[in-house]
């Protein structure tokens, strides 16, 4: 795969309705395993804080304790899980793998009762299965639609995922209200249940999935060297650069909503509905943008994504306020995600071999977690020591620099070497 | 598996699933119903002699409810009053409780016959609660959270009312604070954990800034908080106002427990009690040689405990299937 062919125009043609049709059943069946499972899952995370704090009269360190187990446990199970997938080609069985962990997880939350260590084990088992899951799903998806239809299927999963996401809080509002939540724990016992039957369901859907298993390679070609290999190569070295890069530029959609907050000092039970603003434009975005990489190429589009972030950034610094304030900034953050999650996806599957894709996928998306890390830490210090404004400046200032990095990095270059 | 199969095998699953499910909730749901209407109106009020707490056993759960000082294993007395937090002290109860659904909480001002006499909106995760001891300021305790999406990071808020001028302080974050004599600021204050004195206006509290959680004294006319002390978590002023029962966490390490201790506030020097096993709560005095404090037992249940403040003797169970106790002397 040569790096001249990432960002060219290769088959031109319409963003209709038909281009869909073409992408084949198993990016929906991927999709909607994604979907059920985000419900599942979203539903849980909408009441975990509630459930610790309400219900169990956990103190304010014994739920940090709780929330660090929870964070720490997936960057490098991603990385073995690529591995592995690849190394026994059997990505569907790794990823179902990691379906139904995290399934079995939910009623580990039930049985885990007031013990803050037991339920720190839970969610680390939880963690781990969507560690597991998310590169092999993704190797899938580039496995799974014609090449120049990459935008298009990542933007279509991702959109159904985002559904999830969406409905997910929702049914646990509906679970509580049905089941009480007053008084006492049966209702949130009563969500992570349901919660465990959905994504048992989504486990089931992934019967439909289609595997792809390729003739087994040569011996040698899925080796620790091999993986290593994958950095030798120039395309694959220089994506994983700017990956990184953009994760340094990305300030974490915290910051974002807390200075949206600072800004308009809204309510503070009305933050999570940010969030719902920023999934709402994802969703509703995702399936579009993707089709327009397919036709235009995935770097403008990726980095109009990024054009939109500094834009965010902007407005957090603008005299602008209220409603206009919230939905362009909400908004314009839905399109950064639409233009840039799955598109980048897309821009890595056809550079990485086939024998070696999930892999690859799985160091990309490391490689992006781990600086998106860092930039929060730094961007946290920044704030606490040069105040709200110098650190968005700054922010703005790194996505600029990260913009012309990657387009240096990724443009296709006339001469390619072999 | 050809596909027939598949199918067969997904439909009969997601319908087995689904009816599960419908049947988990229905069942929780049924049996919180039973709980909502348990109590009797008037049962229980906030007249001397009595302990006060929140019952968590399953005939009903979360409805405020008291014994005999002299005979806590006695007869409860049960309300029709539910809340997740409670405390009372001066004639004056206070009650933390979800208002609708899931988002959003309240605080409960009760008079001495649990009537609610005034509520205030609460953003976040109400978790401490407190009353001084002549019934005229109330303070809470607020986690604030995000969601996922913020990765799950919190803060806490701790306010305060004052029923006398009606003035509510939504969070001691804006007061001056002076950590070990000198003017601090930092962008990660936390407060929780209000205690109050019988000095208009003084309290202490937790704050915690970077990896310390200080001891703090407050005070609310001058707007103004100082540190007194590491390693202190959700005091509780003794009756005689000499001492503070609090949650020490063991080396200071959160992550390894608390135990419960007193400090002598005039010599600093820190008792830790009887109880071994980990306190996660704001203990309360019962009287100037006594601490309780809840502990959870299996899922939804605890049990209020009693321990010596001397440091001497061992923890006994006061009352069974309690939690957020007061004593109403």
């Amino acid at each position: 795969m040569y790096l001249s062919t990432i960002g060219r125009r290769e088959h031109p043609g319409g963003v209709s309705k038909k281009s869909f049709a073409l992408l084949g059943g198993n990016v929906f069946a991927l999709g909607t395993v994604s979907l059920v499972t985000d419900v599942s899952s979203e539903m849980v995370t909408a009441v975990l804080p509630v459930y610790l704090v309400l219900g169990l009269h956990l103190g304010p360190a014994a739920y940090g304790v709780v929330d660090g187990l929870y964070t720490g446990a997936t960057a490098l199970l991603r990385l073995v899980g690529g591995y592995v997938a690849d190394r026994v080609r059997r990505r569907k069985a790794v990823a179902g793998l990691g379906y139904a962990m995290s399934a079995v997880a939910k009623l580990g939350l039930v049985a885990a009762g007031s013990s803050a260590t037991a339920i720190g084990v839970v969610l680390t088992a939880d963690r781990t299965g969507k560690g597991l899951r998310t590169a092999p799903r993704d190797a899938l998806i580039t496995l799974s639609a014609p090449e120049h239809m990459l935008g298009r299927a990542f933007g279509v999963h991702r959109a159904m995922d985002s559904v999830g996401a969406f409905l997910g809080p929702l049914a646990a509002v509906a679970v509580l209200a049905v089941a009480g939540s007053a008084t006492g724990v049966e209702g949130f016992d009563a969500v992570f249940v349901t919660s465990f039957c959905i994504a048992t369901a989504g486990v089931l859907l992934a019967l439909f999935v289609r595997d792809h298993r390729a003739p087994k390679p040569p011996s040698g070609t899925v080796s620790l060297r091999a993986a290593a290999g994958l950095l030798r190569g120039a395309g694959v070295r220089r994506l994983l650069i700017a990956a990184c890069v953009l994760g340094l530029a990305t300030i974490g959609d915290g910051f974002v909503y807390l200075l949206l907050q600072d800004k308009e000092d809204i309510a503070t039970g009305w933050f999570p509905l940010l969030a719902v603003g920023t999934n709402l434009g994802y969703l509703l975005l995702a399936a579009p943008l993707g089709a327009l990489a397919d036709r235009i190429g995935r770097l403008p589009v990726m980095l109009g994504g990024y054009g939109a972030l500094i834009a965010v950034y902007l407005l957090l610094l603008s005299p602008l306020t209220g409603w206009a304030l919230f939905a362009l900034t909400l908004g314009l953050y839905g399109v950064f995600y639409a233009a840039t999650d799955g598109v980048l996806m897309a821009l890595a599957g056809p550079l990485l071999p086939e024998a070696l894709r999930t892999t690859g996928i799985a160091i990309v998306q490391s490689g992006q977690a781990l600086a998106y890390f860092v930039s929060s830490v730094l961007f946290g210090l920044s704030w606490q020591f040069w105040g709200a404004t110098t650190a968005i400046t700054i922010a703005a200032g790194t996505v600029l620099v990260a913009v012309a990095a990657t387009f240096v990095l990724l443009v296709p270059r006339r001469k390619a070497r072999p | 598996m050809n596909t027939r199969t598949r199918v067969l095998i997904a439909v009969t699953g997601v319908l087995t699933l689904a009816a599960a499910a419908v049947i988990y909730v229905g069942v929780a749901g049924a049996r919180n119903q039973d709980t909502a209407s348990a109590g009797t109106s008037g049962a229980v009020t906030l007249e001397g002699g009595r302990l006060l707490f929140r019952s968590t056993a399953d005939a009903d759960r979360g409805h405020v409810s008291s014994v005999s000082a002299a005979d806590p294993g006695g007869a409860r007395a049960v309300s029709t009053v539910s809340c997740s937090r409670v405390y009372a002290a001066g004639g004056t109860g206070i009650c933390l409780r979800p208002e609708t659904g899931l988002t959003t909480y309240q605080l409960a001002v009760l008079d001495g016959r649990l009537a609610v006499t005034q509520e205030i909106p609460l953003v976040g995760l109400p978790n401490r609660a407190r009353v001084s001891p002549d019934g005229k300021r109330l303070a809470w305790t607020v986690f604030v959270t995000g969601d996922s999406y913020n990765g799950g990071r919190f803060s806490t808020r701790a306010g305060t009312l004052d029923l006398t001028t009606d003035n509510v302080e939504g969070t001691l974050e804006d007061f001056a604070v002076t950590v070990d004599g000198k003017p601090y600021k930092a962008a990660d204050f936390n407060f929780w954990g209000v205690t109050f004195t019988r000095q208009p206006g003084r309290f202490y509290a937790t704050m915690s800034t970077g990896s310390h959680r200080y001891l703090v004294e407050g005070d609310s006319t001058a707007r103004t908080v100082k540190t007194l002390r590491d390693n202190v978590e959700c005091p509780s002023l003794s009756p005689d106002e000499t001492r503070v029962a609090y949650k020490a966490a063991i080396d200071g390490d959160p992550a390894k427990g608390w135990r419960v201790s007193v400090l002598d506030l005039a010599s600093g020097t820190v008792t830790p009690l009887a109880e071994t096993r980990n306190v996660d709560d704001q203990p309360a005095w019962l009287d100037d040689r006594t601490v309780a404090y809840a502990l959870p037992r299996t899922q939804g249940h605890s049990d209020v405990w009693a321990v010596s403040a001397d440091g001497s003797g061992a923890p006994r169970l006061l009352i069974p299937e309690a939690e957020s106790p007061a004593a109403l002397p």
